[in-house]
């Protein structure tokens, strides 16, 4: 399902944040992604979502290499890859409604499943009573809700969260991987960036820990390496 | 692209023009000169080349012919003259038409004071060609090669003022001149509309963003700003086709009215058959002009 071959990335300057990373992940698979800050992990799903070209190796993502497709391919790519982003990127001038219906909107899907899709989303999140307010209006941990529901509206076969519970309380946190992994039970391929020992360590899922843009260790059903 | 996605796209097209109205405005009104120009220009000048059309009808050169000229030599030199490229039509009048006509003309209802001719044709020597041409700026040329035709039998030439000649050239003076107003205020058009999207793009730029990552096509991301494009251009043009067909027949009436040279309709061409293709044209070049602007600025601010 993802394929990285030796995959390099290095900004304008210094030293690489993704050094030579070889990461083979299976359809269906769970993964989390650990390692300290600056590590590397939001910049390696940036080569997943083709946002950023890698300065060396392969990527292939469910049969698609990112190198050769073509460029008014890359849309599709993207349509198969639902994204949870660290900052969020919502949209600040729509409601929690538009937000969601957004992501639904420019891949085409019609109204009328709009219209029956986004509620349903929204409450799966525990979100349906806030869908008229703005970003503005709710807290770090609601506004990570709506950005996770924009991600699974569009039931795309791959996963990427960024820190999905970097804003919650112990208690959101399990409410948002318990969904996670009930998401993942039904057939998508999950894969959690986070910094939640306590989460990693009892869920006891594929971890893979990066340091210094390194895969320092790939674990099949491991804990929480790194300390802080 | 599906259907039901443009009209989303419209709805944001239109949503830019009302965030920017200021740009929007000016955009607008840069087309509805430039437009109202290219109208202006193509009604004069279809009606220049409409009184050249009806001038030249009316022009033509007369050779006369020496006394004592066979039919014989007549025919050649209708022959000779008639493979000239210039010459439209050669129509031989002989003395007695010519007399019947003069007689018509001049005598009219008393065609028996006329009587008093009878057997004395006083236009004995009239015989003549009548030669139209197929272009009156040629008429120079073709009186000299006439001229140089008197051994031959010709007697004389006429030819009529050139007044069609002087019209033609007014036209294609007022012609090369509109035509690079229009360019200018075409590419003034152009750049305004290109800096309106621009505008547009910047204030959706993180939008535009997080839409190419959820999976946006090139076409769903480009579509709005198509649209604000193709509806200033539109707006721009429907405008002054308006204010040109409101002030046309105005325009015709007051210069019949006013200036005596001028005496009839027939020297205008009616509105509907200016706006016939000058309304159509007036739509093509306000959406062409729009949509250039808007791929223009789509190509350099939107990488998709
Ligand atoms: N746009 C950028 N330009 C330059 N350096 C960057 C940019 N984004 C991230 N980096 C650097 O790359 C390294 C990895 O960053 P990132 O992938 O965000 O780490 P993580 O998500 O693991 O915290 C860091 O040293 C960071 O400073
Ligand atoms: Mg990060």
């Amino acid at each position: 399902m993802i394929d990285l071959e030796n995959v390099s990335k290095t900004y304008s300057a210094g030293a690489p944040a993704v050094n030579d990373i070889n990461l083979h992940i299976d359809a269906g698979e769970f993964v989390f992604i650990v390692g300290n800050s600056g590590a590397g992990k939001s910049t390696l799903i940036k080569l997943m979502l083709k946002e950023l070209e890698p300065t060396a190796g392969r990527i292939v993502i469910n049969g698609k290499d990112l190198k050769t497709i073509k460029h008014r391919k890359i849309h599709l790519l993207r349509r198969d890859i639902g994204v949870v982003f660290q900052d969020f990127r919502l949209l600040k001038d729509r409601n929690v409604y538009d937000n969601v219906a957004f992501a639904q909107r420019v891949v085409e899907v019609p109204n009328r499943i709009i219209r029956r899709k986004v509620p349903a989303v929204l409450s799966m999140v525990g979100l349906a009573e806030k869908y008229k307010s703005f970003p503005k209006e709710l807290s770090g941990g609601e506004q990570q809700r709506v950005a996770l529901a924009r991600a699974l509206v569009n039931n795309p076969p791959i996963l990427l969260a960024d820190e999905p519970t970097g804003n919650l309380d112990p208690k959101n946190s399990w409410e948002i991987m318990n969904l996670l992994e009930e998401i993942n039970n039904r057939g998508t391929t999950v894969i959690v960036v986070t910094h939640n020992k306590e989460i990693v360590d009892a869920m006891q899922k594929r971890v893979v820990t990066i340091q210094k843009g390194m895969v320092i260790s790939d674990e099949k059903a491991g804990g929480y390496l790194y300390e802080d | 692209m599906k259907i039901r996605t443009w009209g989303y796209s419209i709805k944001q097209g239109m949503i830019n023009i009302k965030r920017n109205k200021l740009f929007s405005l000016a955009s607008i009104a840069t087309i509805a000169i430039c437009i109202f120009l290219i109208g202006l220009f193509y009604s004069v000048f279809v009606n220049i080349n409409h009184m050249v059309e009806e001038a030249e009808q009316q022009i033509s050169v007369t050779v006369f012919f020496k006394p004592g000229i066979t039919d014989e030599e007549i025919a050649n030199l209708k022959d000779q003259i008639s493979k000239r490229a210039e010459v439209k039509e050669v129509t031989y009048t002989s003395a007695e038409e010519a007399w019947e006509e003069f007689k018509a003309v001049y005598f009219g209802d008393h065609m028996d004071l006329a009587e008093g001719f009878k057997d004395d044709n006083p236009l004995a020597n009239s015989a003549s060609f009548e030669i139209t041409l197929n272009d009156i700026s040629m008429q120079d040329v073709l009186v000299n090669y006439l001229n140089s035709l008197k051994d031959q039998g010709i007697r004389q030439v006429n030819a009529s003022e050139n007044t069609a000649s002087t019209i033609d050239t007014f036209g294609k003076l007022v012609a090369y001149v509109s035509v690079a107003l229009i360019v200018v205020l075409l590419a003034v058009a152009v750049f305004l509309i290109s800096n309106t999207i621009a505008m547009g793009i910047t204030v959706r730029r993180e939008e535009i963003g997080i839409m190419k990552l959820m999976g946006a096509s090139d076409l769903f991301v480009r579509a709005p700003f198509m649209v604000e494009g193709l509806i200033i251009g539109l707006i721009g043009a429907v405008i002054p086709m308006i204010v040109l067909l409101v002030l046309y027949n105005r325009v015709v009436l007051y210069i019949i009215t006013h200036f005596q040279q001028v005496s009839s309709f027939t020297i205008f061409l009616p509105v509907k058959d200016v706006f016939n293709i000058l309304g159509p044209l007036a739509l093509v070049i306000g959406a062409g002009i729009g949509l250039i602007g808007s791929m223009i600025t789509i190509r350099k601010h939107l990488n998709v």
